[in-house]
Order: structure tokens, then C-alpha cells, then sequence
């Protein structure tokens, strides 16, 4: 069927504020299926509350409103806009659950609008539990069985009924806390009264445990016509048990037989054709290791996580193929975009490996629980192509930018001093390191039979994993030659993973790698293996005498920021596009390095040549001389680009933007000192130390409080405030630990206003796009803070103030592109932090400003001046409304991790809301970023150290949310505005923030957030009462 | 120990040995892109006189199991690998690619840049190659014909009284999963040589005739064509691959060989009555012309959607149809199996034919 011409207005919905199980891959599946319907001519509207994305972006689609994805703000814009149509099956979980409520409630019906892409039928049949089953059971494709139980008895027949082992999942407790197995009777008795016992509701799932079991996922395309097609079979390294977000993942299938693989794809295409999918549709099957048994775990009727890393991995566009399909096309109608000669109908044959591994946040979170299971807990992935497991593998290790030590030795600190035992014991229980104390067990001399007992991974992936430690012996105890080289760069070793377990120095490396005829070369992603001629400038880099890159020549490397992170979100993957897309308008052919398969940047038809590769020296620097780049930007790639350019300059590398001296004058603590000084700006005193007296000294010296953090810092990671002497130890000794030396930053802790600036410069003139007033208090990170934009509170002076400093600090460290500025406003403005690189907040006043900053900057990091491109020295004018963007947090997937908020960054994501006043603002705002309505009332609960507070304790009551003070395990009242822990230590705050958590109460954990609500509530209450 | 392998062009390619170490062997050089089904496609007959080249780099993962050959033994002379799988732990399997390998004295070669290999057969066309344990000085491709007769065995059957239906299978070089496909639509298979005349086949009081898969150029199996057009005008007849081929052949169309061919399980066929679209296995060297097809009293009913060629047709009026692609699979996607009980379903309706 050609495209349908009844359909003239579409709206779409996005997935907002980025939280884990739901990131940036649905900006890049939303920024595609927008593009795809622009190009097929429909009007495109779109919905999204998350500023940080490409796919606000105004060119993305015809119309974007940055409101709140809830059913009433929906409801608004659908009754202005009056689509035909509305497609949610782009925008994951939350666009999902939006169609269904507005088809629910028979809005769609009420204005005529269609629903798009899977209709209400399928979404409930793969969503609903009871009408799953039914289905599997009419298609005859087995579930495992399961039951909903309020009591022992009633679990133990049916555990009988079903046969033991048997998984226990308590309901409504956070991240399935106190579920477990059960092998016999004795074990459900333990788990299944302790499961009871912990869910609020005394209710728990039984289900047939099918842990150990293969996890395969197909990635299906189906028309309307109902052809379907696999665009991936993917195979888990981490056997059922953990969510497949947080498992590492192979593609395609590795152990799978034919006939095992046809059976898998037969029940998906079976599924997906009764479903009757038109689109993009992820299947998850289990796959018994020793029979032919398999059973269904679950559908995702919508594209998702798995569909962008299969379109990564394949290089088949699938979200862009299932707007197509939404509107009519089928499959055989729409050109492949990769090879632009065949068609979309065909399944991808891959001629290479594709490994992904999850990015978990557990180096900010350390006290949380880092035990893997079916809740998700990454907060973004990594991917890499090679010829093998083990050089795909490993390559995704080198792209994770863990710890150093442990990322090119494969073995973590803790587990060197580990027994045999212990390490054996130690991979039962699945984290987000167990691969690494895998590594280390096999180091201690773990047969494959003893870590497949404790793991059941595979043998298959086993045995890869014993060819690496096998090599990096011979790299340790063998004569190194060129062909022990060969073979560990065959395997995915990198020159810094050889170094760091081979005597070997750089020079001698460089002399025996080229004595061989194989080096690394590029490698095309081209979804057919070769079979036809391709165009596709994707490349990924493998061992060969073959090259098939050619440099482009005219070329700029813009570095990607690698996996999405606390501190380091997906901010940065829009920043990058916005730098390629300005050089690109420049007339320049703009390359990007990146490696994370979630996002925008890597969409091959994004830049003019895409990298697949790690964001290592060695990695970047093979394709700097490969290419000749006229210069490499790493001013859009965060902290990740940011901490090579360094070592670029030093190998003759030209930096575009601000070079490596103004970088080093705004990181290197004594410089930056140094420049404050000089230019008469004003900043908390502080030093540094590297050991724990030198520490105290410089503290008693500055007076308590202080603010503690590592140089070179990330999302304000490993920052606090120390009030005394203990608090200072307790810091010191685990930070000097992992500081590799560097030193410890030590400033006086002031108490004011903070606010922070961008500013874009050409060395000469400096522009300012907006101040941003921070809501919360100095101490809270500018990430996990509420910005406000305009300020609120600062006076005209002091804005002045702000703009004299940022001008002269651009000016002084000849700052070319963009960088941003942190400040305390108190009895003076001080400068807190400059950050020489575009920052989180790049997006947000972008589009508030609808000037794209990351594009402007990129023409004046390529040599424009600010008049060229229109541009003014000081201070864009303000709106006469008010922005505000506030924080998203993840706390109920990680349970154990610190609630309340402090210098150190712990927000995963952020929205926006706009109003003509603040009020006005923080209510739309707080819809998806708190989940608050701040139109309703209700009791609140408090700790006890929040009771003291007074002021607000009576602020509360008196603003319709009447105070009641926790005690330990007392029964949860119902209807709860909110809770507010401002403290996250004592074990009555512990369980207060759990419980809040767990039953998807809103958690405050700052002072300063709840003040303000009251103050603004009580604002909008009387405008809407006058 | 090294292997080297020599194409025609005269561009060598360096490796290791495995498999049979010492065999030297010439053989027609072609690629399949499926990334699972290596058992099945090393001893499917149509392989025979071809060195396989594998695209995906690694190959072996799950050694050998016992029911997955497609005749008793490797069909192909050689096989091409980047990564042959050393240890294996599937739980069916009995023993590694390697050993197989060993044990039915077929060479290998691996560590082998196969997407280089694969992208010089694509620009150049299929073309003849040597493996060799020694550097190939003057390389002499002659042009003998590589094709032998693959079956040599004599007419069996296969469990008679099982089915209601009879299918007598012209072999030439039959899958094993043709015949284990139509005993499970519910067909007894007789299976016959191509040396079978009609009167042989009558004799055998068929329901229905399948001209089977097989190695080479079609037009070396000129002899049978009589027999074919025969067996249209009595029987419900179905051509699979090379039987496709031969059907086109029987009636006056004609064959080409294609520049590097159909080898992989990702092949999306368009029904041209239905417009419905399936992935389908496919493994030929030859197509039908599709235009010629014009000329004949055929009908083309499928085409592959990326190049246009010709993969399927029918003889209206008749119960007569054929296809270009693996309907059995093995390896390879399972949509087409249908068309087995389509076959079945024309010997019930007896498709207004008498039987001779």
C-alpha cells in the first residue's frame, strides 16, 4: 500500500525526562520517525517534555510543545492542534501508557483522532499479564507459569502443581526487594513468607524459574500486508535472570543452532503476526540449554532499547522504517537507506560481532545495591563491532571508561585479593563488575566447568573469556614478537591493555606492529556482509590488510561523550549533532567518534562518516591519521572528550575551539587560582592536598564547613561538604584512595545563591545566552538543582556582576566556542567552577532562546567571529516569562543509593516548564520530573530532623500539607501529597525513603525545593481564586 | 600449517589449514551470507564442486550435530572461514566442524579476510579457485566441466504405507529436509535418479513428482527435459532450485548464470498474484531469464524483490509449479514450508489430471 494521503496531521509522543529503563533511545527513535514523516510530507507535532534532546529540536518536526506528558496537557494540545492521527509507539513506556489512557477515556474517539502504529487491542494483549497468557496459550507458545499468591499454602500447591525451582517476586517493593529462589519446600517456606512479609499489599508472584536459560531477543519489522522480518536476533552473555538492559549482549545469536534459531524465529513471527504489529516489535524468548524447550518471556509492542541497539548493530534504521510503516508503506516499497539499491524488506546478514555493555552508575552510588536482577539498573550502554567475541568484547570494555586500573588490567582491585573460593563464590551473585571478577577468577585458575556452576554463562562465552586471560599471560610471560601482538590486537587488545600487563615500552610496540602486514583497519557496516555494494559511511575498526574507509578530506572530528552516565547524559549526544550539522553548513565533512549505541550522534545519517569505536587515545589517534582531520573538536563530548586533549595536543593534534592552555587554566586548580587572581574575580579560598594532615590543615585554616572533591571532576563526583574534623576523615580516606595521586580540592563552603552562565566567545568578544538562577542553595549540584531562567532573585547589579566576570574569564583564558561558568551569589559574586566545554544546560536555553548554541559555537570554533555570526558581546535579552528546568532522578531503580541531594550529582535526566510566572512553571515542571501535582494537597510525612525546621514545618501546614513526623514501621497513610528526608543516613530516614519510593509517593530530599513549592503553590492558589 | 588459497583471477589469499590437511582441491568459489546453518549448508548437494566462503567470521559455534546433515556427508570440496570454532558445548553436538571436516576429507582454509574475499567474487562474479599447502606458481583453471551427476544411488522409498499421497522425488542432489517436508504434509516419498524415464515414474503410480535441487549449470541436464514435459501433462508436479530451473528449461525458457548468485537465508521473494512477501533460503548459482519466460506457456509467480529475478513460476491450467528458492529450508527461515502442503493439497484435489 502506497502512503496514505488521508492523513495530513500527526502527532507524536515522546518518552520526556530520561530516567533509567527509559534514555536517549527514544530520542534517537523519535528523532527518526519524526524526520521519517517530515520526508513523506505529513505536518508533525510533537510532544516532549525532555529540553535535552534532538527531538525538541524546532527542525526535528513542524511543531513542538516542551509541556508535560501527562493526560490533561496531552488532552490540550491534541484539542488545539486537532490531528488525524497520533502515534505513540515511539516514545517507550510513557508514550505507550499515554495512548492507551487517552484511547481509554475516549478522547482519540471524542476528536476523530487515529491512533498509529499498534493499535489498543495489541498494546493491551502485550501488556496486560492475564491477556498475554491467553494469547500464548491460543498460539500455543509456552510462558513460563506463574501465580499471584496472598498466602504460603497457596504457593506451595502451586509451586507442586508447576514443579520447584520456582522464582518468588513480592509485589510492590522496590526493585523486587526480599523475592528469591525456591528449590524445595524448606526454601518457599524461607522466601515465600519473608516475601509476604515485605510486600505491603502480602502478595507475591510465583512463576517456574527458568534462570540459567538462554536469553534470546528478535527485533521484528511487520507491515500491514504482514510481511515480517527479523532485523536482529540478539543473544544475552548474562543467561535469564537479568533484565536485559542490564546484561551484556551479543549479536547475532552465537550458540544457537539453525533449527534452535528457526523455532525462536518462527514464535516470534507467529506472536507479532497475531498481534498483528504494524511496526517495530521486540520479542524475548528463553532458551533451554539442554532441550529443544523454549518458552516466551515477553513483547514489547513498540520499538525500544533493543531496537536501537539492533539498528546499530545492523545498521537497519528501524524506527525510521516503522513511522513508514505507520503510515501506510510497506516494507517492500521503502528503499534500504544503507545500501539505497535494495529494499527494506530483508533481513540483515552481518559479516562482524557486535558486543554491548551496560553502563551502571555504581561509581557515584557506591553504597548502592549493585546486585543485578530483573529491575534495570544501567543508565546507558556502550557498543563495539569486531571480528570476534573477544575483540568486540573488549573493545566495548575499553569504550566503558570504568576505572582505569581496571579497564586495561581486566581485574578488579578487590577481586586480586580474593581466593580461588571466594571469586568462584563471589560471580554467583551477578553485578555490574562480575565480568571482571570473572576474569580474576580465571586468573586464579577457575576451570570453565566450576564458572559455568556459578554462572551459567554459556561455556561458549566462557571459553572467550579464558582466550583473553590466556593471552594476557603470553603478553606477561612470553619473548613479545610481532606475531604475540598480532594475535592480542586480533583479540581486541588495545596498546594500553598490553601495556599494562607486558614489560614493554611505546617505542618498541610502535616497531612490532609495524613489522606485520595487518593493522587496524575500517570496516564497513553495510547490513548485507558485503553482498552488495554499499555507501553507508559507517565504519567500525578490526584487524586486516584491507582498509575500507577512504578519508574524506575538508574533514572535522567532532568526539562523541560515549555511554550516558550520572553527570553525563544525553546533554552531550545533542550537543555533537548540533556541532556536526553547523560543520556540515560550513561546507565541511564532519566525522564523529562515538560508541554508544542509544543515541542521535550515531545514526550514520547524521555526519558524513560515523566511528563506531572506543573514545581511547590510541582509538581516536589511528583514525586522526587516517583521515587527516583539519582539526578535532572536543568541546560537545563532555568530560569524555574533554580528557583527551591532553594527549592529543602532545601528539601534534589540532584542537579546534579553545586549546589545551585554556583548558588546563580552568581545571588545573593552581592555574585557575592563578586566573582569578589576576583578572580581580572573586572566589571561595581554598587549596589543595594530597594527603590526609596537609587536608586538615587547610581546613582548620578555612573554617568549617568545606566543600571537598577530586580534581578533574564529572557530575560533581566523589563531592561533599565536611562540617568537622570526623566528616573530613571519613571523606579523605576512600577519596585519596582513588585519586591516582591528583590532589583534593579544598574551598571554603559559602552559602548563597548559585547560578551558572554559558557563554560562547571568538577569543575576543564574549556573548552570554542567559543567566541561570538556581532554586536550590549552594551545596546542591547544579545538575540535580531546579534552574531558573530568567533569575528570580538577583538584583540588576549583581547580574552585571555575573556578566563582567564571564566576559573577562572567556576573555582572559581566550576561550573560542563555548564554555560555562558557575557562581555563589552571597555579599559578593564569586566564581565557583568554569567548565571549558559546552555543559548540561546547552539544550535547555537553546531552545528557550532559539539560538542554537552549540551550532554558533561551532562556527566560532571554526573560525568565525561573533559579529560574523550575528552575535553580540554581553547578555541576550530575557523573556518575559519564566523557564524552568528541573531534575529527574532514578532512585526506585536503585535501591540503597543516597536520596537526599548534595554536591554530588544523582539526577538521570531533567524537563522543562514554562510559564508566565515561576509558579506557573515549577507546577508544569514538577509533573514529570517530581510527579507531583502541585494542585493537590494532602498530609506529608517528615523525618524528624525536617521536623526541627519550623518555619517550614508551619509553611506546610498552613499551604494544605498538614505535617506528620515518620516513626520507624509505622503503618503508610494513604493519600500522601509527598514526602520530604532531607537526610539520607539514619535508618528511619533509610526506610521512610524506601517505603516513599516503593509506593511511588513524590520524595523531596531539599530544603530548598519544598520552601518553594509551598511559596508558589500558595501563589497559584490565590491567582486562581481572585 | 598454511593453506593457500589461489582464485582465478590469480589474487591469493593466505591462511590456516583445517579440515583435511593435506587435500588439494579446484572448485567454483562462492560466498552464502546466512550467519547460522553451516551444517546444513556444507551437506546440502548443491554445494558440490564449490568452496564455500562463509561470511559470518565465525563459524563451527556449535559443532555437529546428528540430524542436521542434509545428505550423509559434506557436499561442498572446501570451505572458507574466517574463525573455526576449536571447543565446542552445545549439548547436541558430537563433534567439532574441524573434526566433520577431518572425517569427510574436506579441506579448509581459515583466518581468512572474508568480506575481502566476498567483495572480490561480487565485483568479479563467481569465479574458479585452488587450495593448496603450497604457493600456486602458474595457476591453470581449466574449463572441464565440474559437474558431475551427484546421486548415484538407486530408486528407494521411504516408509510406503504412511501416507495417503505418493511422491515420487526426481534426486538431484536432494536436501534431506525436501523429503522430511513432504512426509510431514503427509506424503510417502519415492526417491529416483535422473536417469528415471517416464514410464519408470508411472510405474511407480505417483501422486505427484518432485524434480529436486542439485549442483550446476541446468543446461548439463538436458536429458531430462522430455521427461519433464511428460510428466506436466499427468502429474502435479513441483520444481524446487535446480527443478525450477529444469521446469523453465522443459519449456522452452531459458537459464544464465548470475554474476555471484543467491547464497544466504535472507532473501525476501515477492508472491506477484498475492503481493505477500517472504524471507526465503536460497542457494543457486543459475537463474531463470525472466523474460524468456514470456516466450512459454509459463507464468512467473515470484520474483526476489532486490534484483527482480526470477523465483518462481507456474504452467496455468495444470498443477504445475515451481521454485527458485528452499521451501524446505535447512538452514534458513520457515514461511515457505507451506508450499509443501500446497503440493500435497494439488494431489488431493487430483488437480483435474488424470494419471497416466
Amino acid at each position: 500500500m502506497p502512503k496514505r494521503t488521508d492523513l495530513n496531521k500527526i502527532v507524536i509522543i515522546g518518552s520526556g525526562p530520561i530516567v533509567i529503563g527509559q534514555a536517549a533511545e527514544f530520542d534517537y527513535a523519535g528523532s527518526q520517525a519524526c524526520l521519517s514523516l517530515k520526508e513523506e510530507g505529513y505536518d508533525t507535532v510533537l510532544i516532549n517534555s525532555n529540553p535535552a534532546t534532538i527531538m525538541t529540536d524546532d527542525e526535528i518536526a513542524d511543531k513542538v510543545y516542551l509541556e508535560p506528558l501527562t493526560l490533561e496537557s496531552v488532552t490540550a494540545i491534541l484539542k488545539k492542534e486537532k490531528p488525524d492521527a497520533i502515534l505513540p509507539t515511539l516514545g517507550g513506556q510513557t508514550g505507550l501508557n499515554l495512548a492507551v489512557e487517552l484511547a481509554k477515556k475516549g478522547i482519540l474517539a471524542d476528536l476523530g483522532i487515529e491512533l498509529l502504529g499498534t493499535n489498543l487491542h495489541t498494546i493491551n494483549q502485550a501488556e496486560d499479564r492475564e491477556a498475554f497468557k491467553d494469547l500464548m496459550n491460543d498460539l500455543n507458545q509456552p510462558i513460563p507459569p506463574s501465580k499471584t499468591v496472598y498466602d504460603l499454602q497457596s504457593g506451595l500447591d502451586f509451586a507442586h502443581e508447576i514443579g520447584y525451582p520456582v522464582i518468588i517476586r513480592p509485589a510492590y517493593t522496590l526493585g523486587g526487594t526480599g523475592g528469591g529462589f525456591a528449590h524445595n519446600d524448606d526454601e518457599m517456606q524461607t522466601v515465600l513468607s519473608r516475601g509476604l512479609t515485605m510486600s505491603p499489599e502480602t502478595e507475591c508472584l510465583v512463576e517456574k524459574s527458568i534462570a540459567g536459560y538462554k536469553e534470546i531477543e528478535f527485533e521484528v519489522m511487520r507491515d500491514h500486508n504482514g510481511s515480517s522480518i527479523i532485523v536482529a536476533g540478539m543473544e544475552n552473555f548474562d543467561p535469564v535472570g537479568i533484565h536485559t538492559g542490564d546484561s551484556i549482549v551479543f549479536t547475532p545469536t552465537q550458540t544457537l543452532t539453525d533449527k534452535e534459531y528457526q523455532r525462536l524465529r518462527d514464535a516470534s513471527l507467529t506472536i507479532v503476526n497475531a498481534l498483528k504489529i504494524e511496526g517495530g516489535c521486540n520479542v524475548q524468548l528463553a532458551q533451554d540449554p539442554y532441550s529443544e524447550h523454549y518458552y516466551v518471556i515477553e513483547v514489547n509492542p513498540r520499538v525500544s532499547r533493543s531496537s536501537a541497539l539492533a539498528s546499530k548493530a545492523t545498521g537497519y534504521p528501524i524506527a525510521k522504517i516503522a513511522a513508514k510503516i505507520a503510515v501506510g508503506l510497506n516494507l517492500d516499497e521503502i528503499i534500504n537507506p544503507i545500501t539505497q539499491t535494495t529494499y527494506a524488506l530483508f533481513e540483515p546478514a552481518l559479516d562482524y560481532v557486535v558486543a554491548k555493555i551496560p553502563r551502571f552508575a555504581f561509581d557515584k552510588f557506591y553504597h548502592a545495591d549493585r546486585k543485578l536482577g530483573t529491575q534495570m539498573k544501567a543508565t546507558g550502554e556502550v557498543m563495539a563491532i569486531g571480528s570476534n567475541i573477544e575483540e568486540a568484547l573488549l573493545k566495548a570494555v575499553q569504550s566503558l571508561e570504568l576505572d582505569t586500573q581496571m579497564q586495561t588490567t581486566l581485574l578488579p582491585e578487590g577481586a586480586k585479593k580474593q581466593s580461588l573460593n571466594d571469586l568462584l563464590e563471589t560471580i554467583k551473585t551477578p553485578t555490574d563488575i562480575r565480568l571482571f571478577e570473572i576474569f580474576a577468577a580465571i586468573c586464579k585458575g577457575a576451570t570453565i566447568d566450576q564458572l559455568h556452576d556459578s554462572t551459567k554463562i554459556d561455556k561458549f562465552f566462557l571459553a572467550k573469556l579464558m582466550n583473553i586471560i590466556a593471552m594476557q599471560k603470553e603478553l606477561m610471560t612470553s619473548m613479545l614478537t610481532a606475531e604475540t601482538i598480532l594475535k592480542a590486537q586480533k583479540l581486541g587488545f588495545d596498546d594500553d591493555m598490553i601495556k599494562a600487563v607486558a614489560t614493554i615500552t611505546d617505542e618498541e610496540l610502535a616497531k612490532l606492529h609495524s613489522m606485520t602486514n595487518q593493522h587496524l583497519v575500517y570496516k564497513m557496516v553495510d547490513t548485507c556482509a558485503a553482498e552488495f555494494e554499499s555507501f553507508t559511511p559507517y565504519f567500525y575498526s578490526t584487524v586486516g590488510n584491507e582498509n575500507e574507509s577512504k578519508p574524506l578530506g575538508n574533514s572535522v572530528i567532532v568526539l562523541g561523550a560515549g555511554p550516558i552516565r550520572i553527570g553525563q547524559g544525553v546533554e552531550f549526544d545533542y550537543t555533537t549533532v548540533h556541532s556536526v550539522k553547523a560543520l556540515q553548513a560550513a561546507g565541511y565533512n564532519a566525522i564523529i567518534i562515538n560508541n554508544n549505541p542509544e543515541t542521535v550522534s550515531t545514526d550514520f545519517s547524521i555526519s558524513d562518516k560515523l566511528y563506531f569505536e572506543p573514545l581511547t587515545i590510541d582509538s581516536v589517534m589511528n583514525i586522526v591519521n587516517l583521515e587527516k582531520p583539519i582539526g578535532v573538536i572536543v568541546q560537545f563530548g563532555g568530560q569524555t572528550a574533554i580528557n583527551l586533549t591532553q594527549q592529543l595536543t602532545d601528539r601534534g593534534v589540532k584542537i579546534l575551539g579553545t586549546n589545551m592552555a585554556g583548558i588546563e587554566q580552568t581545571e588545573n586548580r593552581h592555574d585557575f587560582e592563578e586566573l582569578l587572581i589576576n583578572q580581580g574575580i572573586e572566589h571561595p579560598a581554598g587549596d589543595t592536598a594530597t594527603d590526609i594532615p596537609g587536608a586538615h590543615e587547610i581546613a582548620s585554616k578555612l573554617g568549617y564547613p568545606v566543600l571537598v572533591r577530586p580534581s578533574f571532576v564529572l557530575g560533581g563526583k566523589g563531592m561533599a561538604i565536611v562540617h568537622d574534623q570526623n566528616e573530613l576523615n571519613a571523606y579523605l580516606v576512600p577519596a585519596l584512595k582513588h585519586s591516582h595521586g591528583e590532589p583534593i580540592l579544598i574551598d571554603k563552603y559559602i552559602k548563597g545563591t548559585e547560578c551558572e552562565v554559558d557563554i560562547l566567545s571568538d577569543g575576543k568578544q564574549v556573548f552570554i545566552p542567559g543567566i541561570m538562577e538556581h532554586l536550590e542553595g549552594a551545596g546542591v549540584h547544579s545538575g540535580d538543582s531546579i534552574a531558573m531562567y530568567p533569575p528570580q532573585t538577583l538584583t540588576a547589579s549583581q547580574k552585571s556582576a555575573i556578566i563582567q566576570i564571564a566576559t573577562k574569564i572567556g576573555k582572559s583564558v581566550h576561550c573560542i566556542g563555548m564554555m560555562n561558568i558557575q557562581f555563589i551569589v552571597a555579599d559578593q559574586v564569586y566564581v565557583i567552577e568554569v567548565n571549558p566545554r559546552a555543559s548540561r544546560t546547552v539544550p535547555f536555553m537553546s531552545k528557550i532562546t532559539h539560538l542554537h548554541l552549540a551550532q554558533l559555537a561551532t562556527q566560532l570554533i571554526i573560525g568565525k567571529s561573533l559579529t560574523e555570526i550575528g552575535l553580540h558581546s554581553g547578555m541576550h535579552p530575557e523573556p518575559d516569562s519564566v523557564y524552568v528546568k528541573a531534575p529527574v532522578f532514578s532512585f526506585a531503580k536503585l535501591p540503597g543509593a543516597p536520596t537526599a541531594l548534595s554536591p554530588e550529582m544523582k539526577s538521570t535526566g531533567e524537563d522543562l516548564g514554562h510559564g508566565h510566572t515561576l509558579a506557573e512553571a515549577l507546577h508544569k515542571a514538577f509533573f514529570d520530573s517530581y510527579h507531583f501535582d502541585s494542585n493537590k494537597t494532602g498530609p506529608v510525612l517528615v523525618t524528624p530532623t525536617d521536623a526541627k525546621n519550623t518555619d517550614l514545618m508551619a509553611a506546610l501546614d498552613a499551604g494544605g500539607y498538614p505535617h506528620q513526623v515518620y516513626k520507624m514501621g509505622q503503618k503508610w497513610p494513604k493519600c500522601l501529597a509527598f514526602v520530604l528526608a532531607t537526610e539520607d543516613e539514619s535508618r528511619l530516614a533509610k526506610q521512610l525513603t524506601t517505603r516513599a519510593l516503593s509506593h511511588e509517593v513524590t520524595l523531596f530530599t531539599a530544603v530548598d525545593t519544598v520552601a518553594s513549592l509551598v511559596k508558589n503553590v500558595q501563589i497559584t492558589r490565590a491567582k486562581q481564586a481572585g | 600449517m598454511k593453506k593457500y588459497l589461489t582464485l582465478e583471477n590469480g589474487e591469493q589469499f593466505i591462511g590456516t589449514a583445517v579440515g583435511d590437511l593435506t587435500k588439494e582441491i579446484k572448485g567454483e568459489l562462492v560466498f552464502t551470507t546466512s550467519m547460522v546453518g553451516y551444517q546444513e549448508t556444507l551437506t546440502d548437494p548443491s554445494y558440490t564442486n564449490q568452496i564455500i566462503t562463509f561470511t559470518y567470521p565465525l563459524i563451527g559455534n556449535y559443532g555437529i550435530s546428528l540430524h542436521a546433515n542434509q545428505s550423509p556427508t559434506i557436499a561442498a570440496s572446501a570451505v572458507v572461514m574466517q574463525e573455526i570454532a576449536t571447543t565446542v558445548f552445545h549439548y547436541q553436538s558430537v563433534m567439532t566442524l574441524d573434526e566433520f571436516l577431518k572425517k569427510s576429507g574436506v579441506p579448509g582454509i581459515a583466518g581468512i579476510d572474508t568480506r575481502k574475499l566476498t567483495k572480490i567474487i561480487r565485483k568479479h562474479g563467481t569465479m574458479k579457485a585452488s587450495l593448496t599447502n603450497q604457493p600456486l606458481a602458474n595457476s591453470s583453471f581449466n574449463q572441464a566441466k565440474a559437474v558431475e551427476m551427484v546421486v548415484k544411488s538407486a530408486t528407494f522409498a521411504h516408509a510406503l504405507d504412511e501416507h495417503p499421497n505418493h511422491v515420487v522425488l526426481v534426486d538431484f542432489g536432494v536436501k534431506a529436509n525436501i523429503v522430511k517436508s513432504l512426509k510431514n504434509f503427509g506424503a510417502n516419498v519415492t526417491v529416483v535418479t535422473p536417469e528415471a524415464n517416464f514410464e519408470a515414474i508411472a510405474a511407480l503410480n505417483p501422486d505427484g513428482v518432485l524434480i529436486s535441487n542439485g549442483p550446476g549449470d541446468p543446461e548439463d541436464y538436458a536429458d531430462f527435459l522430455p521427461v519433464i514435459r511428460e510428466l506436466q501433462d499427468h502429474y502435479p508436479l513441483f520444481g524446487i532450485c535446480l527443478g525450477h530451473q529444469l521446469l523453465a528449461l522443459a519449456n522452452g525458457a531459458r537459464t544464465y548464470k548470475m554474476v555471484f548468485g543467491h547464497r544466504g537465508i535472507n532473501h525476501p521473494v515477492k508472491n506477484l498474484l498475492t503481493g505477500e512477501v517472504v524471507i526465503t533460503s536460497q542457494n543457486h548459482g543459475y537463474a531463470v531469464d525472466i523474460d524468456s519466460v514470456s516466450e512459454t506457456p509459463l507464468e512467473v509467480t515470484a520474483i526476489e524483490i532486490n534484483d527482480q529475478t526470477c523465483e518462481g513460476l507456474r504452467y496455468p491450467g495444470k498443477p504445475v509449479f515451481s521454485v527458485q528458492y528452499h521451501p524446505e529450508a535447512a538452514p534458513g527461515p520457515h514461511e515457505a514450508t507451506r508450499l509443501f502442503s500446497k503440493f500435497v493439497g494439488l494431489m488431493n484435489t487430483n488437480g483435474g489430471v488424470q494419471h497416466a
